[in-house]
Protein backbone atom coordinates (compact mmCIF):
# COMPACT_ATOMS: atom_id res chain seq x y z
CA UNK A 1 0.00 0.00 0.00
CA UNK A 2 2.83 2.35 0.64
CA UNK A 3 3.48 2.40 -3.08
CA UNK A 4 0.71 4.94 -3.49
CA UNK A 5 2.34 7.25 -1.02
CA UNK A 6 5.59 6.95 -2.88
CA UNK A 7 3.94 7.53 -6.21
CA UNK A 8 2.45 10.76 -5.07
CA UNK A 9 5.86 11.79 -3.86
CA UNK A 10 7.68 10.92 -7.05
CA UNK A 11 4.96 12.20 -9.33
CA UNK A 12 3.55 15.22 -7.56
CA UNK A 13 1.15 15.77 -10.45
CA UNK A 14 -0.74 12.56 -9.77
CA UNK A 15 -3.62 12.94 -7.37
CA UNK A 16 -4.97 9.87 -5.68
CA UNK A 17 -8.20 11.31 -4.45
CA UNK A 18 -10.66 8.93 -6.08
CA UNK A 19 -9.38 5.39 -6.17
CA UNK A 20 -11.94 3.10 -7.79
CA UNK A 21 -12.12 0.70 -4.85
CA UNK A 22 -14.64 0.81 -2.09
CA UNK A 23 -14.84 -0.14 1.56
CA UNK A 24 -11.85 -0.43 3.83
CA UNK A 25 -9.26 -0.52 1.08
CA UNK A 26 -10.48 2.85 -0.06
CA UNK A 27 -10.10 4.24 3.43
CA UNK A 28 -6.63 2.76 3.53
CA UNK A 29 -5.76 4.29 0.20
CA UNK A 30 -7.09 7.63 1.38
CA UNK A 31 -5.05 7.39 4.53
CA UNK A 32 -1.96 6.52 2.54
CA UNK A 33 -2.56 9.40 0.17
CA UNK A 34 -2.94 11.77 3.11
CA UNK A 35 0.19 10.35 4.66
CA UNK A 36 2.04 10.78 1.40
CA UNK A 37 0.86 14.35 1.07
CA UNK A 38 1.90 15.11 4.64
CA UNK A 39 5.30 13.53 4.00
CA UNK A 40 5.71 15.61 0.86
CA UNK A 41 4.70 18.78 2.69
CA UNK A 42 7.18 18.00 5.44
CA UNK A 43 9.97 17.28 2.96
CA UNK A 44 9.39 20.47 0.98
CA UNK A 45 9.12 22.43 4.20
CA UNK A 46 12.49 21.16 5.31
CA UNK A 47 14.28 22.42 2.20
CA UNK A 48 14.64 26.00 3.37
CA UNK A 49 15.81 25.17 6.91
CA UNK A 50 18.33 22.77 5.38
CA UNK A 51 19.59 25.50 3.05
CA UNK A 52 19.86 27.98 5.90
CA UNK A 53 21.66 25.43 8.03
CA UNK A 54 24.00 24.72 5.12
CA UNK A 55 24.70 28.42 4.69
CA UNK A 56 25.35 28.78 8.41
CA UNK A 57 27.64 25.74 8.35
CA UNK A 58 29.51 27.09 5.32
CA UNK A 59 29.86 30.52 6.93
CA UNK A 60 31.37 28.94 10.02
CA UNK A 61 33.50 26.52 7.97
CA UNK A 62 35.03 29.22 5.80
CA UNK A 63 35.23 31.60 8.78
CA UNK A 64 33.40 34.37 6.88
CA UNK A 65 32.22 35.54 10.26
CA UNK A 66 34.56 35.03 13.22
CA UNK A 67 33.58 31.98 15.34
CA UNK A 68 33.45 34.23 18.41
CA UNK A 69 30.59 36.05 16.74
CA UNK A 70 28.83 33.21 14.93
CA UNK A 71 29.78 29.75 16.21
CA UNK A 72 29.36 26.69 14.02
CA UNK A 73 26.09 24.71 14.07
CA UNK A 74 27.90 21.67 15.51
CA UNK A 75 29.20 23.74 18.40
CA UNK A 76 25.76 25.16 19.12
CA UNK A 77 24.29 21.66 18.99
CA UNK A 78 26.90 20.50 21.50
CA UNK A 79 26.07 23.40 23.78
CA UNK A 80 22.39 22.56 23.53
CA UNK A 81 23.10 18.97 24.53
CA UNK A 82 25.29 20.11 27.42
CA UNK A 83 22.65 22.54 28.69
CA UNK A 84 19.87 19.98 28.38
CA UNK A 85 22.02 17.37 30.13
CA UNK A 86 22.96 19.58 33.05
CA UNK A 87 19.39 20.80 33.40
CA UNK A 88 20.74 24.32 33.78
CA UNK A 89 18.01 25.85 31.64
CA UNK A 90 14.94 24.34 33.31
CA UNK A 91 14.87 26.71 36.32
CA UNK A 92 15.21 29.67 33.96
CA UNK A 93 12.33 28.44 31.84
CA UNK A 94 10.35 27.92 35.04
CA UNK A 95 11.01 31.47 36.24
CA UNK A 96 9.94 32.97 32.93
CA UNK A 97 6.85 30.77 32.81
CA UNK A 98 5.92 31.70 36.38
CA UNK A 99 6.14 35.39 35.54
CA UNK A 100 3.98 34.90 32.46
CA UNK A 101 1.45 32.91 34.47
CA UNK A 102 1.09 35.42 37.29
CA UNK A 103 0.93 38.33 34.89
CA UNK A 104 -1.75 36.61 32.84
CA UNK A 105 -3.75 36.22 36.00
CA UNK A 106 -3.20 39.76 37.29
CA UNK A 107 -3.06 41.71 34.04
CA UNK A 108 -5.59 39.56 32.27
CA UNK A 109 -7.99 39.87 35.20
CA UNK A 110 -7.61 43.63 35.33
CA UNK A 111 -8.01 43.87 31.56
CA UNK A 112 -11.13 41.72 31.62
CA UNK A 113 -12.72 43.73 34.43
CA UNK A 114 -11.93 47.03 32.72
CA UNK A 115 -12.99 45.79 29.30
CA UNK A 116 -16.29 44.37 30.51
CA UNK A 117 -16.96 47.32 32.78
CA UNK A 118 -16.40 49.89 30.08
CA UNK A 119 -18.13 47.77 27.47
CA UNK A 120 -21.31 47.48 29.51
CA UNK A 121 -21.46 50.90 31.14
CA UNK A 122 -21.31 53.99 28.99
CA UNK A 123 -20.69 56.14 32.06
CA UNK A 124 -17.59 54.20 33.01
CA UNK A 125 -16.48 54.32 29.38
CA UNK A 126 -16.88 58.07 29.25
CA UNK A 127 -14.80 58.55 32.39
CA UNK A 128 -12.03 56.00 31.87
CA UNK A 129 -11.62 55.18 28.20
CA UNK A 130 -10.00 58.39 26.88
CA UNK A 131 -7.37 58.35 29.63
CA UNK A 132 -6.66 54.66 29.24
CA UNK A 133 -6.45 54.98 25.47
CA UNK A 134 -4.02 57.85 25.85
CA UNK A 135 -1.87 55.83 28.27
CA UNK A 136 -1.91 52.88 25.89
CA UNK A 137 -0.20 55.02 23.27
CA UNK A 138 3.13 54.59 25.02
CA UNK A 139 4.45 51.13 24.17
CA UNK A 140 4.51 49.01 27.32
CA UNK A 141 8.26 48.62 27.26
CA UNK A 142 8.49 52.39 27.34
CA UNK A 143 7.01 52.33 30.83
CA UNK A 144 9.68 50.04 32.17
CA UNK A 145 12.23 52.73 33.13
CA UNK A 146 9.53 54.49 35.11
CA UNK A 147 8.45 51.23 36.70
CA UNK A 148 12.06 50.59 37.67
CA UNK A 149 12.03 53.80 39.71
CA UNK A 150 8.82 52.85 41.48
CA UNK A 151 9.08 49.08 41.73
CA UNK A 152 12.83 48.55 41.81
CA UNK A 153 14.49 46.00 39.60
CA UNK A 154 13.30 42.93 41.45
CA UNK A 155 10.33 40.67 40.96
CA UNK A 156 7.57 43.34 41.31
CA UNK A 157 8.98 45.17 38.29
CA UNK A 158 8.63 42.12 36.06
CA UNK A 159 5.14 41.34 37.25
CA UNK A 160 4.04 44.94 36.80
CA UNK A 161 5.55 45.27 33.35
CA UNK A 162 4.24 41.98 32.02
CA UNK A 163 0.83 42.50 33.61
CA UNK A 164 0.56 45.89 31.96
CA UNK A 165 1.51 44.35 28.65
CA UNK A 166 -1.28 41.78 29.08
CA UNK A 167 -3.92 44.15 30.43
CA UNK A 168 -3.88 46.67 27.57
CA UNK A 169 -4.66 44.34 24.65
CA UNK A 170 -7.09 42.27 26.74
CA UNK A 171 -8.99 45.38 27.71
CA UNK A 172 -9.15 46.82 24.18
CA UNK A 173 -10.11 43.50 22.60
CA UNK A 174 -12.89 42.87 25.09
CA UNK A 175 -14.16 46.39 24.60
CA UNK A 176 -14.29 45.87 20.84
CA UNK A 177 -15.94 42.51 21.28
CA UNK A 178 -18.71 43.95 23.40
CA UNK A 179 -19.15 46.94 21.12
CA UNK A 180 -19.57 44.57 18.17
CA UNK A 181 -22.40 42.53 19.68
CA UNK A 182 -25.12 42.84 17.11
CA UNK A 183 -27.91 45.15 18.19
CA UNK A 184 -30.39 42.62 16.80
CA UNK A 185 -29.41 40.14 19.48
CA UNK A 186 -29.77 42.77 22.18
CA UNK A 187 -33.16 43.77 20.80
CA UNK A 188 -34.30 40.16 20.88
CA UNK A 189 -33.23 40.10 24.51
CA UNK A 190 -35.24 43.21 25.17
CA UNK A 191 -38.30 41.81 23.42
CA UNK A 192 -38.13 38.73 25.61
CA UNK A 193 -37.74 40.98 28.68
CA UNK A 194 -34.39 39.48 29.67
CA UNK A 195 -33.07 40.53 33.03
CA UNK A 196 -29.60 42.13 33.05
CA UNK A 197 -28.17 38.85 34.32
CA UNK A 198 -29.84 36.97 31.50
CA UNK A 199 -28.57 39.45 28.94
CA UNK A 200 -25.09 38.95 30.30
CA UNK A 201 -25.30 35.17 30.44
CA UNK A 202 -27.31 34.47 27.29
CA UNK A 203 -26.16 37.20 24.91
CA UNK A 204 -23.05 39.05 26.02
CA UNK A 205 -20.95 36.10 27.15
CA UNK A 206 -21.56 33.83 24.15
CA UNK A 207 -21.22 36.72 21.71
CA UNK A 208 -17.93 37.85 23.24
CA UNK A 209 -16.45 34.36 23.45
CA UNK A 210 -14.44 34.80 20.23
CA UNK A 211 -13.05 38.10 21.49
CA UNK A 212 -12.26 36.44 24.79
CA UNK A 213 -10.06 33.98 22.95
CA UNK A 214 -8.43 36.57 20.79
CA UNK A 215 -7.83 38.58 23.98
CA UNK A 216 -6.27 35.53 25.62
CA UNK A 217 -4.12 34.92 22.57
CA UNK A 218 -2.91 38.51 22.40
CA UNK A 219 -2.36 38.59 26.13
CA UNK A 220 -0.21 35.49 26.05
CA UNK A 221 1.76 36.73 23.06
CA UNK A 222 2.38 40.13 24.64
CA UNK A 223 3.31 38.53 27.94
CA UNK A 224 5.86 36.27 26.30
CA UNK A 225 7.30 39.19 24.31
CA UNK A 226 7.54 41.45 27.33
CA UNK A 227 8.89 38.90 29.77
CA UNK A 228 11.88 38.29 27.51
CA UNK A 229 12.40 42.03 27.18
CA UNK A 230 12.28 42.70 30.92
CA UNK A 231 14.58 39.81 31.64
CA UNK A 232 17.02 41.01 29.02
CA UNK A 233 16.97 44.47 30.57
CA UNK A 234 17.32 43.54 34.21
CA UNK A 235 16.92 40.19 35.93
CA UNK A 236 18.85 37.58 37.80
CA UNK A 237 17.00 34.59 36.41
CA UNK A 238 14.75 33.63 33.53
CA UNK A 239 15.39 32.85 29.89
CA UNK A 240 16.01 36.47 28.94
CA UNK A 241 18.55 36.80 31.71
CA UNK A 242 20.31 33.61 30.60
CA UNK A 243 20.56 35.13 27.16
CA UNK A 244 21.87 38.51 28.28
CA UNK A 245 24.32 36.79 30.63
CA UNK A 246 25.66 34.50 27.90
CA UNK A 247 25.96 37.49 25.60
CA UNK A 248 27.98 39.41 28.17
CA UNK A 249 30.28 36.41 28.55
CA UNK A 250 30.63 36.25 24.78
CA UNK A 251 29.05 32.80 24.62
CA UNK A 252 27.08 33.30 21.45
CA UNK A 253 26.40 29.57 21.22
CA UNK A 254 24.38 29.85 24.43
CA UNK A 255 22.57 32.89 23.03
CA UNK A 256 21.52 30.82 20.02
CA UNK A 257 20.56 27.92 22.27
CA UNK A 258 18.32 30.22 24.31
CA UNK A 259 16.78 31.55 21.10
CA UNK A 260 15.95 28.00 20.12
CA UNK A 261 14.45 27.33 23.54
CA UNK A 262 12.44 30.56 23.38
CA UNK A 263 11.18 29.52 19.97
CA UNK A 264 10.27 26.08 21.28
CA UNK A 265 8.32 27.61 24.14
CA UNK A 266 6.61 29.88 21.62
CA UNK A 267 5.54 26.86 19.58
CA UNK A 268 4.31 25.15 22.73
CA UNK A 269 2.25 28.23 23.60
CA UNK A 270 0.78 28.28 20.09
CA UNK A 271 -0.16 24.60 20.29
CA UNK A 272 -1.74 25.06 23.72
CA UNK A 273 -3.73 28.08 22.54
CA UNK A 274 -5.08 26.13 19.59
CA UNK A 275 -6.00 23.22 21.83
CA UNK A 276 -7.91 25.55 24.11
CA UNK A 277 -9.60 27.40 21.28
CA UNK A 278 -10.81 24.43 19.28
CA UNK A 279 -13.35 22.68 21.50
CA UNK A 280 -14.74 25.85 23.04
CA UNK A 281 -15.41 27.53 19.75
CA UNK A 282 -16.81 24.53 17.92
CA UNK A 283 -20.42 25.38 18.81
CA UNK A 284 -20.26 28.42 16.54
CA UNK A 285 -19.71 26.30 13.47
CA UNK A 286 -23.13 24.75 13.76
CA UNK A 287 -24.63 27.95 12.37
CA UNK A 288 -23.04 27.47 8.96
CA UNK B 1 -27.03 63.70 31.79
CA UNK B 2 -30.37 63.78 30.05
CA UNK B 3 -31.37 61.05 27.68
CA UNK B 4 -31.73 63.52 24.81
CA UNK B 5 -27.99 64.15 24.65
CA UNK B 6 -26.10 62.00 22.12
CA UNK B 7 -24.54 58.90 23.70
CA UNK B 8 -21.00 59.68 22.53
CA UNK B 9 -20.50 63.40 22.30
CA UNK B 10 -17.43 64.53 20.40
CA UNK B 11 -15.99 66.35 23.37
CA UNK B 12 -17.30 64.62 26.40
CA UNK B 13 -16.14 66.60 29.42
CA UNK B 14 -16.23 63.45 31.53
CA UNK B 15 -13.12 62.32 29.68
CA UNK B 16 -11.13 64.95 31.51
CA UNK B 17 -12.31 63.98 34.98
CA UNK B 18 -9.77 61.24 35.55
CA UNK B 19 -6.70 63.10 34.20
CA UNK B 20 -7.69 66.18 36.20
CA UNK B 21 -8.13 64.08 39.33
CA UNK B 22 -4.75 62.42 38.84
CA UNK B 23 -3.06 65.75 38.19
CA UNK B 24 -4.71 67.26 41.24
CA UNK B 25 -3.73 64.38 43.51
CA UNK B 26 -0.23 64.39 42.07
CA UNK B 27 0.21 68.12 42.66
CA UNK B 28 -1.29 67.88 46.14
CA UNK B 29 0.92 65.08 47.44
CA UNK B 30 4.07 66.65 46.02
CA UNK B 31 3.12 70.14 47.18
CA UNK B 32 2.47 68.94 50.71
CA UNK B 33 5.64 66.80 50.64
CA UNK B 34 3.65 63.72 51.58
CA UNK B 35 5.86 61.53 49.42
CA UNK B 36 9.49 61.37 48.52
CA UNK B 37 9.65 64.06 45.84
CA UNK B 38 12.74 62.43 44.44
CA UNK B 39 10.66 59.43 43.39
CA UNK B 40 7.36 61.17 42.73
CA UNK B 41 8.49 64.42 41.22
CA UNK B 42 6.10 67.37 41.22
CA UNK B 43 4.36 68.12 37.92
CA UNK B 44 5.94 71.58 37.58
CA UNK B 45 9.35 69.99 37.65
CA UNK B 46 8.36 67.84 34.68
CA UNK B 47 7.19 70.95 32.84
CA UNK B 48 10.46 72.67 33.73
CA UNK B 49 12.46 69.76 32.36
CA UNK B 50 10.28 69.59 29.28
CA UNK B 51 10.87 73.28 28.57
CA UNK B 52 14.61 73.02 29.03
CA UNK B 53 14.80 69.81 26.95
CA UNK B 54 12.71 71.38 24.21
CA UNK B 55 15.30 74.15 24.04
CA UNK B 56 18.18 71.74 23.51
CA UNK B 57 19.27 70.57 20.09
CA UNK B 58 20.13 67.20 21.64
CA UNK B 59 16.47 66.43 22.08
CA UNK B 60 15.61 67.20 18.46
CA UNK B 61 18.57 65.13 17.31
CA UNK B 62 17.22 62.30 19.44
CA UNK B 63 13.76 62.58 17.94
CA UNK B 64 15.17 62.69 14.42
CA UNK B 65 17.42 59.68 15.05
CA UNK B 66 14.60 57.64 16.54
CA UNK B 67 12.26 58.57 13.71
CA UNK B 68 14.92 57.71 11.16
CA UNK B 69 15.48 54.27 12.69
CA UNK B 70 11.76 53.73 12.95
CA UNK B 71 10.88 54.76 9.43
CA UNK B 72 13.87 53.17 7.70
CA UNK B 73 13.23 49.87 9.43
CA UNK B 74 9.50 50.16 8.93
CA UNK B 75 9.71 50.75 5.19
CA UNK B 76 12.14 47.88 4.69
CA UNK B 77 10.02 45.54 6.78
CA UNK B 78 6.73 46.61 5.23
CA UNK B 79 7.91 46.19 1.63
CA UNK B 80 9.52 42.83 2.37
CA UNK B 81 6.46 41.79 4.35
CA UNK B 82 4.00 42.61 1.55
CA UNK B 83 6.25 40.81 -0.94
CA UNK B 84 6.49 37.65 1.15
CA UNK B 85 2.82 37.77 2.10
CA UNK B 86 1.74 37.96 -1.55
CA UNK B 87 4.19 35.23 -2.50
CA UNK B 88 2.96 32.92 0.25
CA UNK B 89 -0.63 33.61 -0.70
CA UNK B 90 -0.24 33.23 -4.45
CA UNK B 91 2.15 30.34 -4.85
CA UNK B 92 1.39 27.09 -3.11
CA UNK B 93 4.98 25.99 -3.72
CA UNK B 94 6.28 29.04 -1.86
CA UNK B 95 3.79 28.37 0.90
CA UNK B 96 5.11 24.82 1.24
CA UNK B 97 8.72 25.89 0.92
CA UNK B 98 8.83 29.01 3.09
CA UNK B 99 5.68 28.74 5.19
CA UNK B 100 6.87 26.23 7.80
CA UNK B 101 10.18 28.02 8.33
CA UNK B 102 8.44 31.38 8.58
CA UNK B 103 5.84 30.18 11.05
CA UNK B 104 8.50 28.48 13.16
CA UNK B 105 10.85 31.46 13.28
CA UNK B 106 7.87 33.67 14.09
CA UNK B 107 7.54 31.88 17.40
CA UNK B 108 10.87 33.21 18.60
CA UNK B 109 9.96 36.18 20.76
CA UNK B 110 10.95 39.38 18.99
CA UNK B 111 13.41 40.70 21.53
CA UNK B 112 15.20 37.37 21.68
CA UNK B 113 16.80 38.32 18.37
CA UNK B 114 18.47 41.39 19.83
CA UNK B 115 21.47 39.81 21.61
CA UNK B 116 22.47 37.82 18.52
CA UNK B 117 21.85 40.79 16.27
CA UNK B 118 23.92 42.95 18.59
CA UNK B 119 26.75 40.41 18.47
CA UNK B 120 26.75 40.06 14.69
CA UNK B 121 25.95 43.61 13.57
CA UNK B 122 27.10 45.65 16.56
CA UNK B 123 24.88 47.97 18.53
CA UNK B 124 24.89 50.82 16.04
CA UNK B 125 22.18 52.05 13.75
CA UNK B 126 22.44 49.05 11.44
CA UNK B 127 21.28 46.44 13.89
CA UNK B 128 18.58 48.74 15.25
CA UNK B 129 17.16 49.29 11.79
CA UNK B 130 17.34 45.57 11.00
CA UNK B 131 15.51 44.84 14.22
CA UNK B 132 12.79 47.39 13.50
CA UNK B 133 12.40 45.99 9.99
CA UNK B 134 12.09 42.54 11.47
CA UNK B 135 9.37 43.48 13.89
CA UNK B 136 7.40 45.24 11.15
CA UNK B 137 7.84 42.28 8.85
CA UNK B 138 5.85 39.67 10.82
CA UNK B 139 2.53 41.46 11.25
CA UNK B 140 2.64 42.75 7.66
CA UNK B 141 3.29 39.27 6.24
CA UNK B 142 0.48 37.73 8.25
CA UNK B 143 -2.02 40.44 7.34
CA UNK B 144 -1.05 40.40 3.66
CA UNK B 145 -1.34 36.64 3.57
CA UNK B 146 -4.82 36.83 5.06
CA UNK B 147 -5.74 39.50 2.53
CA UNK B 148 -4.46 37.53 -0.46
CA UNK B 149 -6.21 34.39 0.71
CA UNK B 150 -9.39 36.43 0.87
CA UNK B 151 -9.30 37.45 -2.80
CA UNK B 152 -12.60 36.25 -4.20
CA UNK B 153 -12.56 33.26 -6.51
CA UNK B 154 -14.90 35.04 -8.91
CA UNK B 155 -12.55 37.99 -9.35
CA UNK B 156 -9.62 35.65 -9.91
CA UNK B 157 -11.60 33.86 -12.61
CA UNK B 158 -12.48 37.12 -14.32
CA UNK B 159 -8.79 38.00 -14.32
CA UNK B 160 -7.98 34.63 -15.86
CA UNK B 161 -10.67 35.03 -18.51
CA UNK B 162 -9.27 38.41 -19.49
CA UNK B 163 -5.80 36.90 -19.67
CA UNK B 164 -4.24 39.22 -17.10
CA UNK B 165 -0.46 39.18 -17.00
CA UNK B 166 1.30 38.54 -13.71
CA UNK B 167 1.91 42.22 -13.04
CA UNK B 168 -1.71 43.00 -13.88
CA UNK B 169 -2.87 40.31 -11.50
CA UNK B 170 -0.74 41.87 -8.81
CA UNK B 171 -1.67 45.51 -9.38
CA UNK B 172 -5.28 45.12 -10.51
CA UNK B 173 -6.49 42.14 -8.58
CA UNK B 174 -4.45 41.28 -5.51
CA UNK B 175 -3.48 44.71 -4.23
CA UNK B 176 -6.96 46.24 -4.43
CA UNK B 177 -8.66 43.16 -3.02
CA UNK B 178 -6.26 42.70 -0.17
CA UNK B 179 -5.73 46.39 0.57
CA UNK B 180 -7.87 46.56 3.74
CA UNK B 181 -5.96 43.73 5.37
CA UNK B 182 -2.62 44.97 4.09
CA UNK B 183 -3.33 48.41 5.49
CA UNK B 184 -4.38 47.07 8.85
CA UNK B 185 -1.19 44.99 8.83
CA UNK B 186 0.80 48.11 8.07
CA UNK B 187 -0.92 49.94 10.89
CA UNK B 188 0.01 47.13 13.25
CA UNK B 189 3.51 47.12 11.78
CA UNK B 190 3.84 50.82 12.52
CA UNK B 191 2.96 50.20 16.17
CA UNK B 192 5.41 47.32 16.38
CA UNK B 193 8.11 49.36 14.64
CA UNK B 194 7.82 52.08 17.26
CA UNK B 195 7.88 49.52 20.06
CA UNK B 196 10.95 47.93 18.50
CA UNK B 197 12.69 51.27 18.05
CA UNK B 198 12.31 52.12 21.71
CA UNK B 199 13.14 48.57 22.79
CA UNK B 200 16.25 48.46 20.62
CA UNK B 201 17.39 51.80 22.02
CA UNK B 202 16.94 50.46 25.53
CA UNK B 203 18.75 47.19 24.98
CA UNK B 204 21.41 48.22 22.45
CA UNK B 205 22.55 51.26 24.32
CA UNK B 206 25.37 52.98 22.45
CA UNK B 207 25.69 56.61 23.64
CA UNK B 208 24.16 57.91 20.43
CA UNK B 209 21.01 59.98 20.30
CA UNK B 210 17.48 58.74 20.51
CA UNK B 211 14.29 59.09 22.50
CA UNK B 212 14.87 55.75 24.21
CA UNK B 213 18.31 56.96 25.23
CA UNK B 214 16.80 60.05 26.84
CA UNK B 215 14.69 57.79 29.02
CA UNK B 216 17.64 55.52 29.84
CA UNK B 217 19.74 58.57 30.68
CA UNK B 218 16.99 59.79 32.97
CA UNK B 219 16.91 56.45 34.73
CA UNK B 220 20.64 56.17 35.26
CA UNK B 221 20.75 59.73 36.58
CA UNK B 222 17.62 59.02 38.65
CA UNK B 223 15.87 61.97 37.09
CA UNK B 224 12.25 60.87 37.07
CA UNK B 225 11.18 64.10 35.40
CA UNK B 226 13.37 63.27 32.42
CA UNK B 227 11.88 59.77 32.18
CA UNK B 228 8.36 61.17 32.28
CA UNK B 229 9.19 63.71 29.63
CA UNK B 230 10.71 60.99 27.43
CA UNK B 231 7.65 58.80 27.91
CA UNK B 232 5.42 61.70 26.96
CA UNK B 233 7.39 62.31 23.78
CA UNK B 234 7.36 58.59 22.91
CA UNK B 235 3.63 58.40 23.51
CA UNK B 236 2.89 61.51 21.49
CA UNK B 237 4.89 60.29 18.52
CA UNK B 238 3.26 56.86 18.73
CA UNK B 239 -0.13 58.56 18.83
CA UNK B 240 0.83 60.70 15.85
CA UNK B 241 1.80 57.60 13.88
CA UNK B 242 -1.49 56.00 14.74
CA UNK B 243 -3.53 58.98 13.60
CA UNK B 244 -1.45 59.29 10.44
CA UNK B 245 -1.96 55.62 9.62
CA UNK B 246 -5.69 55.89 10.24
CA UNK B 247 -5.97 58.95 8.02
CA UNK B 248 -3.95 57.24 5.29
CA UNK B 249 -6.11 54.15 5.60
CA UNK B 250 -9.30 56.17 5.21
CA UNK B 251 -7.88 58.09 2.28
CA UNK B 252 -6.55 55.00 0.49
CA UNK B 253 -9.69 52.97 1.00
CA UNK B 254 -12.06 55.73 -0.06
CA UNK B 255 -12.59 54.11 -3.48
CA UNK B 256 -14.14 51.08 -1.87
CA UNK B 257 -17.89 51.37 -1.71
CA UNK B 258 -19.05 51.66 1.89
CA UNK B 259 -20.42 48.39 3.20
CA UNK B 260 -23.63 49.89 4.52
Amino acid sequence: MSASAHDSQVFPGITLNTPPWSGTSRHLADACATLGRLLRVALVGLVLPALLLGLWWLTAQRAWIAPQILPSPAFVWESLCIVLDSGELWPHIGHSARRVGWSLLLGGGAGLVLGFGMGLSSTLRAYLLPTLRALAQVPVIGWIPLLIIFAGIEEPLKLWAVSLAVAVPVMLTMLDGIANISTTLLEVGRVYCFSPVQILRRIVLPATLPSLFSALRQGVMQAWLTVIFVELLSASDGLGFFMAYSRSLGQIDMVIVSMAVIGAVGILIEVLLRLIERPLQSWRRAAF
Amino acid sequence: MTTSSPPEARWDLRAFALPALILLAWSAVTWLQLVDTKVIVPPWKVIDTALSELGRSDFYMGVVMSLWRDLAGFSLGAVAGIALGVLLGVSSLAALLIGPTFHTLRQISLFAWLPLLGAVAGSGNLSKIIFVAFSTFYPVVLATLAGVQGVSQAHAEVARVYGFTHSQIFWRLILPSASPQILSGIKLGLIYAWLATIGAEFLLYDFSNGLGMIVIRGRSAFRVELILFGLLAIGLIGYGFNRLAEAAERRLLRWRAPAC
